[in-house]
């Protein structure tokens, strides 16, 4: 399973030069087939790991875009089943696959079984918006029995000591939130962002990736400057929502997936 | 001491339970929070066990509950009442509906609003269900010069519209909450997002014993004053404990308010009573005990209504105080003890007590504190599980808070209105499949 690591893929980037662009989309929407399709798009448009979200009825770190998706998917039926046969269908395109879903939707699923049934679909490992290391010890067991990364959150509020914390116990890639807030398309990426990265590296980090608010292929070029990854969710999912059919739907995807990629590769440039 | 019954029997092994501190209560609490909020609960847990060993801040919080709050609140015994739950029962009312701004929740409310001032955050928000703890919120805000934003849930607005012109008359402003079910459990989502962006300068002021720790702990422990005083006076009103002590529960502060002073004494049995809505199907209820498995939500591990994918099942409840899918770790963790027993309470049988209440001792109720009252009702003819042999055994009530927030509903639900010519049994049925649907 390994070999979909995401260290793996962020190291042979950095290796050629630049960092990863990482792409969000919930798992279900537009429809459960509909999801496999933009995250295909999303590979072939030049986005380097996919980012699958559980759609969840308490998404406190969403904003109103995934919200809006999510609320969609969860009326459609889609289920947590669901999010492992998409990852199974997305994973054979090659790029590692992360599944982010919060914690309540595993703990249900059963945290051993959810890590042994993500890691046999080819899935990478799990972004936990609301699982803090405190609180992961299961986890922790659950993905070195299985081999998968485990990717924590980190904040501009984060003390040193929280950092480190943070740092020893991810697998993968620390995720930096760029600014104080959940998931959006913002005109900037917050200042803090660049700080937030060098010192979660001095805390011990080993690759670090920022997301929220990253919306442009200006904002990925210039977040890639310093970061070993940009994620990217928002701005993608919208072109999903405001498109009036699921082709267009899929064309603007390729367009905006394409600006960002675009924007990855002259980040040190 | 008290005649035959004696005022010990403490669980020494494992430490008092009054005193329990989190993060955890047994197998639940916790804090299930994004990483941005850690830093302010640290700083809030730090701060508040400062505020414990400092007199002061005591001081200033029992003059203010003395000369704003109105404490300590009165226990009335209610003996028409009585009559209905049996022969020789003597019940007693703890009277927190007659605090001011009407409910218990200005207790708690008080205490955080000192806390937020030593930390110097100047903006309060808060979720509300019923509306009473946004009022309280607002009330605190006025009084200590904060700003304050209430989140209620759209359904929440309209049945309790008054309770939103209060919080807007008290200088806050009310954002109604559009997402999801549009009840108490979004208001909290959009709290939760606003308290991530603006945790600065901007102070979470829960309203009850859930949440990430340290909210359960120390929002108890600003409830326990009530249980504490309802000791107190009834050792000073018959010079005994009760025989068992009955509160509602939707979060559960106020029935860890009232409980506290009494778990650690095992001749006390204790009840608590969730919202049964109008039957146990999923969607139909709040029982969190009677139809609800482990689980996270909003930051805590407890009893959750959720479905075989962990979505959190809508609940139901006719009062929006107790409309909520998941309930307080501590109240989880009593419950396995068998420390506490939770039965739920119909939206049928808790309008039955909220009646029988206002007419046997001109006492007008919440609605949520109703469901106690129903739950007294029914303790009565049930005396062996908790009366013993007693002759005449005494019940305490927590009567969390008072009902004219509920005069609309209750209107309604017996077809009260003077303009309406349809009898009060037409306009129940209309209104039960009304809910059903």
């Amino acid at each position: 399973m390994s070999v979909a690591s995401t260290a793996l893929t962020l190291d042979a980037l950095s290796a050629a030069g630049r960092p990863a662009l990482i792409g969000y989309l919930p798992v279900g929407f537009p429809t459960v087939a509909g999801s496999v399709d933009a995250a295909r798009t999303l590979i072939d448009a030049g986005a380097d790991m996919v980012e699958l979200g559980v759609p969840y009825s308490d998404p406190v770190m969403d904003g109103p875009v995934i919200q809006r998706a999510a609320e969609t998917a969860l009326r459609r039926g889609a289920t947590v089943r669901d999010s492992l046969a998409v990852v199974e269908q997305v994973a054979e395109r090659g790029a590692p696959v992360l599944v982010m879903t919060y914690w309540n939707v595993v703990m249900r699923y059963g945290v051993d079984a959810y890590a042994r049934d993500l890691a046999a679909a080819g899935g990478a490992g799990l972004i936990t918006p609301d699982l803090i290391p405190d609180e992961a010890g299961e986890w922790m067991a659950a993905s070195e029995t299985h081999g998968l990364d485990r990717v924590f959150l980190v904040a501009p509020s984060s003390t040193p000591e929280r950092l480190a914390l943070t740092a020893k116990a991810t697998r993968g890639f620390v995720y930096a939130a760029s600014t104080m807030g959940v998931t959006g398309v913002r005109s900037t990426v917050g200042h803090q962002a660049r700080q937030l990265v060098a010192d979660t590296r001095a805390a011990g980090a080993e690759r670090v990736c920022v997301g929220l608010g990253v919306s442009t292929g200006e904002h990925a070029a210039q977040v890639g400057a310093y970061a070993d990854g940009v994620i990217v969710g928002s701005v993608l999912v919208r072109a999903l929502l405001d498109a009036p059919d699921a082709t267009t739907g899929l064309d603007r995807l390729a367009q905006v997936t394409a600006e960002l990629a675009d924007g990855v590769r002259r980040a040190r440039s | 001491m008290t005649p035959g019954r004696p005022d010990v029997e403490t669980r020494a092994a494992d430490g008092p339970l009054a005193t329990h501190a989190g993060p955890y209560f047994g197998a639940y609490g916790g804090r299930y929070v994004p990483e941005a909020l850690v830093a302010a609960l640290d700083e809030l847990e730090t701060t508040y066990h400062k505020a414990l060993l400092d007199p002061g801040f005591g001081t200033e919080l029992r003059r203010l509950h003395r000369t704003y709050t109105g404490r300590p609140s009165p226990l009335t015994e209610v003996p028409r009442f009585a009559a209905h739950v049996g022969d020789g029962v003597r019940v007693f009312l703890k009277r927190e509906d007659l605090n001011h701004t009407g409910s218990h929740k200005i207790n708690n409310v008080l205490g955080q609003a000192l806390l937020v001032k030593r930390i110097g955050k100047t903006r309060l928000i808060a979720e509300t269900g019923a509306g009473q703890h946004g009022v309280a919120t607002a009330t605190a805000a006025a009084l200590l010069g904060l700003e304050c934003t209430v989140y209620m849930g759209e359904v929440d607005t309209q049945r309790q519209a008054l309770n939103v012109a209060r919080m807007r008359l008290l200088g806050a402003r009310v954002i109604p909450v559009t997402t999801g079910t549009r009840t108490l459990k979004d208001a909290i989502n959009e709290a939760l997002r606003d308290w991530v962006a603006n945790v600065a300068t901007t102070h979470y002021l829960l309203g009850t014993v859930t949440g990430p720790h340290p909210f359960p702990e120390m929002v108890r422990d600003f409830q326990s004053v009530i249980g504490e005083e309802a000791r107190a006076q009834l050792a000073d009103e018959i010079g005994r404990l009760p025989d068992a002590v009955a509160a509602c529960v939707g979060g559960g502060s106020n029935a860890m308010g009232v409980f506290n002073a009494f778990l650690d004494t095992e001749s006390v049995s204790l009840y608590g009573y969730e919202a049964g809505g109008t039957d146990l199907e999923p969607g139909h209820h709040s029982a969190r005990f009677a139809g609800g498995v482990p689980g996270v939500l909003h930051g805590a591990r407890s009893y959750l209504l959720q479905d075989e994918d962990g979505q959190t099942l809508p609940s139901h409840s006719v009062s929006a105080g107790l409309d909520y899918p998941s309930v307080g770790p501590e109240h989880a963790w009593l419950h396995d003890l068998g420390r506490v027993t939770y039965e739920p309470v119909s939206d049928d049988e808790a309008m039955r007590a909220f009646r029988l209440l206002c007419r046997t001792e001109g006492i007008i109720p919440a609605i949520e504190s109703s469901h106690a009252l129903a739950g007294a009702l029914r303790l009565g003819r049930d005396r062996t599980a908790w009366a013993g042999g007693t002759d005449e055994p005494v019940l305490l009530v927590n009567l969390s808070g008072r009902g004219d927030k509920d005069v609309d509903t209750a209107a309604r639900w017996f077809g009260l209105l003077d303009d309406d010519t349809r009898d009060a049994g037409t306009r129940d049925a209309e209104t039960r499949e009304e809910r059903d649907r």
